[in-house]
């Protein structure tokens, strides 16, 4: 098919081309180290924070206790049947990107994301171990020697020693962490456990240490979805071009006649995590990170220019600069009626959600009328439904609960297997019971194809009372 | 969204020809690990279908170097479970049947157990929900009514032997005889002793038909009905004076039942459920509401 003009095709594939940010410091970067001490902070501590909850309870404060299927948070318990809650913060936290993305664009992805900041970590570690942007362009090219293999060989040892801390910080979210740490140690976790610890600690190292912004540019859907929640005051990173252009290196130490401000210093590209020229316009790889407003606002101090030829802003802000109008504050971009509708919703389901949460009752019933058969009819012509009562007992302590329906009903409740109307329930558990209402002989509920009845779980000694609706079905002779 | 506008393409990056709306379509090289991840997968596609079963042949498939086999899997499972179960079991065997229930573990995997097995066997004719079939010849056994004792060793006697089937020598059995069909009763006793069952169990009845009925009951029936009519386990003579009938209540049902009598059969079990499997079974069975 080939013509004799035509050139040789584009290759398929090419290799990554290494990017070394160069270290940066300012107003972001800051903000970046505490947000990356907060985060990790969180992360690695969390686990350990006890709370006592009794004698039958976990006392650690965030477990996710998936043998038992219980998920504790301080002193919020879900239980499964409970599932909501999480269908709930799910929600939240869907509504919350929405409004973090409307009003900040990508911030998640520049300051809150794990991968961008453990590649943060992990860059740290590589500046520490081989050196800042040009030592490390220099060791790249460097011919293998005991230099480069003892720097590699140190910086992959942390790399790895923190990827495995990062696995092994995981698992006990999900097991009493104390516990867990000894028998980690001690080779008695469960193989399960050690699992996990290999995987999250191979995908840490590869993703933090080699793949780092080719997970954001081809594997995290992410940045797809997020386009289309922006809009024109959208805050995102864009570069002044009106100011900067055209650029041009300083010619004596002075910004030439005729040149825009951007000397083409190439910090802004130098110090980019994501190898980007912002210059290029806002583009799919920018995580918005922030660390080109840092380098260009370092170089406008030094030629003595003024700030943010980089900065956070909006589409509307490149319309209203160029007219020569001044930028809209950030308060403006942020305080929309877009966002505004947001933190509403996000605020109603959290209130929705708490108010929920403190209404829910230490005890939890469920009643099932048995449908197979409606009724028996027992030997005296008592009329008979059953019902499979399930129990659930979310104290910490054992309780025992006393079942019954009002007298006016003209039922009497019996329980299967025992003799009283009492049954005890262990701390933390479900029990399921059987439990049979009797009509007498032609009396109403007997008679009478369906009756609302109202059955009462009361725990002894405590105020603790629920009840729950069903029905009884009688002969309708 | 781009502050500076686009005017010309990123430099070097050919297109493929396509463009929406003025959009066009860059043809970016893929990642060159991505290349190398794809030929891997190729790789562990032959490893794999070499190492499991894999290629169809014209019966069953390629084993496998490794000899893998879901169905031996299962099968080791299952005896995995039947191992771990057969502690179980065996205390279950031993176990007094009255005080099964005092042990909370024992009962649990008894009514399990009994539970699985009654919906295997039992279902065809008691129903899934034990109700039996009313009027039909189907016991539910979730009333009170016993013909052959509702006490647990009672029960699981009967699962074991069967009632009146021709294959067990324990079965239980009785016979009531044609009163009609073997013309032992006239016509118009018939009529008066169903008058008198009606009235024993507190229906509507003819009251003149039903005093003469008395007589004929006592001399014909109350050997295993007994003479308040309430019957008698030891044969498995039905209760006539409560509200459960075996075979319909009504006056026809009952006429049919005196003059052709009635023989319900159910086979013993001890041929095909193992002894925990009858004693699970029992024990389900009697917690159904109406052991007593």
């Amino acid at each position: 098919m080939s013509t004799p003009e035509a050139t040789d095709p584009p290759s398929l594939y090419a290799a990554r081309e290494p990017i070394f940010p160069r270290r940066v410091s300012g107003t972001f970067r800051n903000l970046k180290w505490w947000l990356m001490a907060l985060m990790l902070g969180i992360y690695y501590i969390t686990p350990w924070i006890r709370w006592d909850r009794g004698p039958s309870l976990p006392d650690q404060a965030v477990l996710l206790d998936l043998a038992h299927r219980r998920f504790f948070f301080f002193m919020i318990e879900i239980w499964p049947h409970e599932f909501y809650f999480v269908a709930g913060l799910l929600v939240m936290a869907g509504l919350g990107l929405f409004l973090f993305t409307s009003a900040a664009g990508r911030v998640w992805c520049g300051y809150a994301c794990p991968q961008t900041v453990w590649t943060d970590l992990f860059i740290l570690v590589e500046r520490w171990v081989e050196g800042d942007r040009n030592a490390r362009i220099r060791l790249h090219r460097q011919k293998w020697d005991a230099e480069k293999a003892r720097k590699r060989a140190v910086k992959w040892t942390a790399w790895f020693l923190i990827a495995m801390a990062t696995g092994g910080a995981w698992v006990f979210y999900f097991t009493d962490a104390p516990t867990l740490m000894v028998d980690l140690f001690t080779g008695q976790a469960s193989a399960i456990a050690y699992l996990t610890i290999l995987i999250l600690t191979g995908t840490t190292f590869a993703f933090g240490g080699f793949a780092r912004e080719q997970i954001c540019i081809y594997a995290c859907p992410w940045p797809r979805i997020q386009a289309a929640m922006m809009d024109e005051d959208t805050l995102t990173i864009g570069y002044r071009d009106w100011r900067g252009e055209p650029r041009g290196k300083l010619q004596k130490g002075a910004i030439a006649e005729g040149q825009g401000d951007c000397i083409d210093c190439m910090a802004c590209v130098n110090v980019c995590p994501m190898g980007i020229d912002i210059r290029d316009g806002q583009q799919l790889a920018c995580i918005t990170c922030g660390l080109c407003i840092d380098a260009c606002n370092d170089t406008m101090d030094k030629i003595g220019r003024p700030r943010d030829l980089i900065g956070y802003l909006a589409l509307t802000d490149e319309t209203a600069e160029r007219a020569g109008a001044k930028a809209k504050s950030v308060w403006k971009h942020v305080f929309r009626p877009r966002t505004i509708l947001y933190t509403v919703l996000w605020a109603g389901v959290g209130i929705g959600l708490i108010v929920a949460l403190f209404l829910r009752s230490p005890i939890d019933v469920n009643v099932t009328p048995v449908r197979n058969p409606t009724f028996v009819t027992l030997s005296d012509g008592t009329i008979r439904n059953a019902y499979d009562v399930r129990l659930r007992n979310k104290q910490g302590a054992d309780a025992v609960f006393t079942i019954s329906v009002p007298f006016d009903t003209g039922l009497n409740a019996e329980l299967e297997g025992l003799s009283g109307l009492s049954v005890t329930v262990n701390a933390n558990e479900t029990l399921s019971q059987r439990v049979y209402l009797n009509a007498p002989r032609g009396s109403e509920p007997a008679t009478t194809d369906r009756t609302q009845v109202r059955m009462w779980f009361e725990e002894l000694g405590t105020t603790n009372r629920v009840h729950h609706d069903t029905v009884f079905n009688g002969k309708d002779e | 969204m781009c502050a500076k506008k686009v005017t010309q393409k990123p430099a070097e990056v050919p297109t493929t020809g396509h463009v929406w709306d003025g959009i066009e379509e860059l043809d970016n090289p893929m990642p060159r690990w991505w290349v190398w991840v794809f030929y891997a997968t190729i790789v562990w596609g032959i490893g794999y279908s070499i190492a499991y079963p894999a290629w169809p042949l014209i019966k069953g498939a390629t084993p496998g170097l490794l000899g893998a086999s879901t169905r031996a899997d299962v099968a080791a499972e299952i005896k995995q479970f039947d191992d771990a179960n057969a502690t179980i079991k065996q205390a279950l065997v031993d176990a007094d049947m009255t005080t099964v229930s005092a042990n909370p573990e024992l009962m649990s995997f008894a009514q399990n157990a009994g539970a699985a097995v009654f919906r295997t066997n039992c279902t065809t004719c008691h129903g899934s929900g034990a109700n039996g079939i009313e009027g039909k010849g189907y016991p539910s056994l979730l009333d009170d009514d016993w013909l052959w004792g509702g006490d647990v060793e009672s029960i699981q006697t009967t699962i074991t032997h069967g009632i009146r089937n021709t294959t067990h020598p324990d079965a239980r059995y009785s016979e009531m005889p044609r009163f009609g069909a073997d013309e032992l009763l006239e016509k118009p006793q018939i009529a008066e002793v169903v008058e008198y069952v009606l009235k024993l169990s507190g229906q509507d009845h003819d009251a003149t038909l039903a005093t003469a009925g008395e007589t004929v009951f006592l001399d014909n029936c109350s050997a295993c009905h007994m003479e308040d009519g309430t019957g008698d386990i030891n044969q498995g003579a039905p209760n006539l004076a409560d509200a459960i009938w075996l075979y319909g209540g009504s006056r026809d049902a009952i006429t049919y039942s005196v003059v052709n009598a009635r023989f319900g059969v159910m086979p013993g079990w001890n041929t095909k459920l193992t002894e925990d499997e009858i004693r699970a079974v029992a024990l389900y069975v009697h917690s159904r509401g109406g052991g007593q």
